[in-house]
């Protein structure tokens, strides 16, 4: 087997060193009655070749680009991502080294993430990035657990516009806590509804989307002066990252803490993960922060170089009382994002996150030509909701046919908005496309 | 690392079993850490102290200290109220490595019994003690 | 002694980022524009991130420099205790980056997904068997999240009795990430400490074993490289008073066709894809952690679970008695993809063949190196051996001073410092994929520096000295944390 190195002349001569037989004899420690003794029931081994052919056989049976339009986002977006990305990606010092505990022999992958933290910092407007977490579901979760923490108070107020998938999560997180979540409603126009923090000052956090999930901006502005109000600590949520070349961040708007998705900055999508959890706070609430966080140092010569830093936050270290359980993070996916941004760069973020929107602005506006409600009032960016006659149910699927896969349907996640869709569309879908998918809705 | 021998532990203090120090300063008492402590956590790199105002029991946790791979926390040696924190502490760690019982002190409490500190150990108890452990 | 494995090379100094670059250079194709611009409310728009203008080179030479101060398994020896770092096959690699996958929506019609469902559904059978459990959610992206999803259904589970029990038991060997986890879901931990034989004993968990005690979290084989003997009596104490047995599987790579942990008396693991099934670590993720479980606990794993339906795979939600979720999709699919490749290439016979020769490497370096290094545990282990620096304390010199001249010598350290009850702990996990030949580079370097600790120490405090960078400060970096640029 080309994995495994050992020859029969090694093996033997590594058994007569420790004194015994066979390879059997090395489990002496396990009892009998512990031992397994069968064979494993799993498929025989497959050659590269066979391997190779199953695998393509089944990717085969994907939906994906560029033979089928998909026009879903709700969480994960088609972006193009550069080849020069995927390129770098593959350094395998990058990918098949471990977390740099040795700091001296993983400078790489340290300054990378250092570079990381800054350029996520800088996309929301916040003082400090962690080194990433699993999602953006994740990453909000942590973010309000963060919040109870420095606040001490066991509620939190989540607007009913987070992702539906999201909002799950946080219920599962925090369900044994005995925190209690408190859901904000929405308003018609596609937007948290935040009248009812008036009477709420034991929060310890109100969480919003931006973009929410119906592809609406949010006001965070006023939100977030409500929240402060309140004695709340403002958590911005997004799942579309790239927004925020072209839209006010977080920061600006006061956000205390912001957790969300990076998946869009150059990660595929690959049926929901690996993802990126993005979490960042101001400096003041750095030693709170969950995951971990690389710092710049210098070494005995007095060069510049990185280490991972406050790991007493940390459960190697702090263990029952650390900010969190995390140990991994995502680091191959934080390089990739960095690699993306550094690609697409300052000038070219804003060009791209305008084209997204004035994609999306040409399908809304030529479905509405053709009859169809939008169903919201507010500015989106590459999101948005329509309403499609009762019974549209066959429409789409007679349009999976066609290869055209028009959007999400809301009802499972919003009964109320049982004929209405969530569409997407990014730099990824031409005019044609979208063309295409007008004429075939309006037939 | 110090030698036992090398450890500095004045006269003018009592000492805790974990190692905090408590000296009585007219109607206050001022609290640190050892220097034994000091020594085996190394370079210390953050403290955690309470807000003025807080209140604790003898042998109640009031404060955490970091050293880059540690954490140690820390025990009031006495019961009371803390009138004073040594905010100096926020730029500057290392005081408690440089000046254990002097700019390193972490607060001053108002005592709520002062007899308690009667069950602090002297110099003496305290040097037999480290010996003993060695 | 030969040339030895680690030397000097042409390194490439390289800034950061921002340092670089030029208003208005690009690295990125912008596609075309076939629709017209539309304006957005002032009040919406920002001014945009502060990244710089790099062209595609600017970003290639960048990235290419910072590899080549990177150490990776396909460096060299990479045998960090409890991560095992063995070889990840780049066909792994290569099914991953299939378009079909990588371009997939998770949340496209079941119709239109089948090769995914499948290749999910096929992985959670195949760690079924391997386990010797009843199901699996392939849900949790990483070892500490498959932990706290197997609290959480611990969690659940009593209360669908209608109990709130409030203490889980965990061994003082264990992974931090134990503890953390169990806290994170409201329990205390409570510990447990390992007998002289560095094991549980079954008189000390009958000891805290109480009504109150939701469970007992172990790990198997343990952290000190040695297989829990006492696991069945133990399951059974703790199950008697209604609690349930958590494995942390990490160290799975010791037991693949040896052990079945379901036979054994685990009622719920979780398992580390990057670890015992090759999928790359990636600098520290992105990783997996599946978690298996008993019949008994199958209606509490996370939703949607993947259901074969007539010859269809479909996702299915409704079980009431879920946890919920615990990531916004499926898992982490795309390293999910590695581990089903790597388990069709293997076969039965080579997954316990690996195991077999992990633990071969492992004893091997054990006796190989128990002249040079103190070996508090002198019985046999299983895929990884625990020294310490007692030998070396009389030169002065620590885990710490060895482990940084290890690199020097073109290895990547042990794990150090861990587990806790090991003071000096060095913990070498070699892994199957290492070559007798590195094994015994690997040896003869280590007695090198024993050597050296005694002739010239300064070597050792000096080290490294081959490295893009000396020993960092990291005290000034918790003092003044520099997070960002």
């Amino acid at each position: 087997m080309i994995y495994l190195p050992h020859t029969h002349e090694d093996i033997f001569s590594m058994l007569q060193v420790l004194g015994v037989d066979k390879l059997d004899d090395l489990f002496s420690t396990v009892p009998e009655d512990c031992r397994f003794n069968g064979d494993l029931n799993l498929p025989e081994a497959m050659n590269e070749w066979e391997l190779n052919d199953h695998m393509s056989t089944l990717s085969h049976t994907m939906a994906v680009s560029p033979e089928y339009k998909v026009f879903l986002g709700a969480g994960s977006y088609e972006h193009f991502i550069p080849a020069s990305v995927s390129y770098l990606l593959g350094r395998s010092e990058f990918v098949t080294s471990y977390t740099p505990y040795q700091p001296e022999m993983s400078q790489g992958t340290l300054q990378a993430i250092y570079e990381y933290q800054t350029l996520a910092a800088r996309l929301l407007g916040m003082e400090v990035a962690t080194a990433s977490h699993y999602d953006g579901a994740t990453a909000l979760a942590e973010a309000l657990l963060m919040a109870v923490r420095i606040t001490k108070r066991k509620k939190v107020g989540i607007s009913s516009l987070i992702h539906p998938l999201y909002r799950r999560v946080v219920q599962t997180y925090f369900e044994p806590a005995g925190y209690e979540v408190v859901e904000l409603p929405y308003l018609n126009t596609g937007v948290t509804d935040a009248t009812g923090l008036d009477e709420m000052d034991d929060l310890a956090a109100v969480a919003i989307q931006s973009p929410n999930f119906f592809g609406c901006i949010e006001n965070l502005k006023a939100l977030g002066q409500k929240t402060h109000d309140t004695n709340a600590l403002f958590v911005v949520s997004f799942t579309e990252a790239l927004a925020y070349g072209l839209l006010k961040n977080p920061g600006s708007h006061g956000a205390d803490i912001v957790g969300g998705e990076g998946q869009s900055l150059g990660i595929p999508r690959s049926f929901g993960g690996p993802a990126l959890g993005i979490l960042a706070s101001g400096k003041k609430h750095m030693r709170s922060l969950p995951g971990r966080l690389v710092g710049k140092t210098k070494d005995l010569d007095g060069k510049t170089g990185f280490v991972l830093t406050l790991a007493t936050r940390e459960q190697h270290i702090r263990r029952e009382k650390a900010t969190s359980n995390i140990c991994t993070n995502n680091s191959l996916c934080a390089l990739a994002a960095a690699m993306y941004m550094a690609s697409v760069g300052g000038t070219g973020i804003r060009k791209l996150a305008q084209l997204n929107h004035d994609k999306a602005e040409y399908l809304k506006k030529e479905l509405k030509k053709a009859g169809f409600t939008i169903t919201f009032d507010s500015p989106t960016f590459n999101e948005f909701v329509v309403e499609f006659p009762t019974g549209f149910e066959a429409n789409h699927k007679h349009l999976l046919e066609k290869k055209i896969i028009a959007g999400l349907c809301l009802a499972p996640y919003y009964p109320e908005l049982s004929n209405h869709y969530l569409l997407c569309v990014t730099e990824t879908r031409s005019k044609d496309d979208m063309d295409a998918l007008v004429r075939e809705v309006k037939s | 690392m110090k030698e036992i021998s090398e450890i500095n532990l004045p006269d003018d203090v009592r000492y805790a079993e974990d190692h905090e120090w408590a000296r009585l300063e007219k109607d206050k008492i001022r609290v640190g850490l050892d220097d034994y402590a000091q020594d085996q956590l190394g370079d210390i790199v953050f403290v955690e102290l309470p807000q003025v105002g807080d209140t604790f029991k003898q042998g109640e946790e009031f404060a955490t200290v970091e050293s880059v791979k540690a954490v140690c926390e820390c025990y009031l040696p006495v019961s009371g109220k803390i009138i004073a924190v040594n905010t100096a502490l926020e730029e500057s760690p290392e005081l408690v490595n440089n000046s254990p019982y002097g700019d390193g002190w972490f607060v001053e409490v108002n005592p709520g019994d002062l007899s308690e500190m009667e069950t602090l150990m002297t110099h003496d108890a305290c040097l037999e003690k480290l010996k003993g452990a060695e | 002694m030969k040339e030895s494995l680690g030397t000097t090379g042409l390194l490439q100094n390289e800034p950061l980022l921002w340092e670089k670059g030029k208003k208005g250079r690009c690295g990125f194709s912008l596609p075309r524009r076939d629709v017209e611009p539309c304006s957005l409310d002032e009040e919406l728009m920002g001014e945009g991130p502060d990244f710089p203008d790099l062209s595609e080179l600017d970003v290639v030479r960048h990235y290419t420099r910072l590899a080549q101060w990177n150490f990776g398994v396909d460096t060299g020896m990479y045998p960090l205790g409890s991560c095992t770092m063995k070889y990840s096959p780049k066909t792994n690699e290569k099914q991953a980056s299939l378009p079909g996958f990588t371009g997939a929506h998770p949340l496209l019609p079941s119709g239109l997904s089948q090769g995914a469902l499948k290749i999910m559904f096929e992985l959670e059978q195949y760690l079924n068997e391997i386990t010797g459990m009843h199901a699996t959610t392939l849900q949790p992206a990483a070892g500490a999240h498959g932990e706290l999803t197997g609290m959480l259904m611990i969690c659940a589970y009593h209360k669908k009795q209608g109990e709130q029990r409030s203490k889980i038991i965990v061994p003082d060997t264990a992974h931090g990430t134990n503890p953390a986890s169990v806290s994170l879901c409201g329990f205390r931990p409570v510990p447990v400490t390992s007998n002289e034989q560095g094991i549980l004993s079954v008189q000390a968990v009958s000891e805290i074993m109480d009504q109150d005690t939701a469970g007992i979290m172990v790990t198997n084989p343990n952290t000190l490289g040695l297989f829990e003997e006492n696991i069945q009596k133990i399951a059974q104490i703790v199950h008697d008073k209604g609690g349930l047995v958590y494995c942390d599987g990490a160290n799975m790579n010791a037991v693949m066709g040896v052990v079945k942990m379901g036979d054994i008396g685990i009622d719920v693991m979780q398992l580390n894809l990057h670890k015992t099934f090759s999928t790359p670590h990636g600098g520290g993720g992105p990783g997996s952690g599946p978690v298996s479980v008993a019949k008994h606990l199958e209606s509490f794993l996370p939703v949607p679970r993947v259901v074969k339906e007539n010859s269809a795979y479909i996702l299915a939600k409704d079980y009431p008695d879920s946890i919920g979720k615990i990531s916004a999709f499926h898992g982490a699919f795309g390293v999910i993809i590695k581990a089903y490749s790597y388990i069709r290439r293997m076969g039965p016979e080579n997954l316990k063949k690996a195991s077999q020769l992990a633990v071969l490497n492992a004893n091997y370096i054990k006796e190989m190196l128990k002249g040079t290094l103190h070996l508090p545990y002198d019985r046999p282990c299983m895929h990884e051996c625990v020294f310490s620096d007692k030998h070396q304390a009389s030169q002065k010199i620590s885990t710490l001073d060895m482990a940084k001249r290890l690199m020097d010598y073109g290895f990547h350290p042990p794990t150090v410092y861990f587990p806790l009850v090991v003071p000096g702990a060095i913990m070498v996990e070699p892994t199957e994929t290492e070559s007798k030949e590195t094994i015994d580079q690997f040896i003869e370097a280590f007695k090198a520096i024993a050597n050296e600790a005694v002739e010239n120490p300064d070597l050792l405090h000096d080290a490294p000295k081959s490295c893009k960078v000396k020993r960092l400060d990291e005290v000034t970096a918790a003092r003044k944390p520099c997070l960002a640029g």
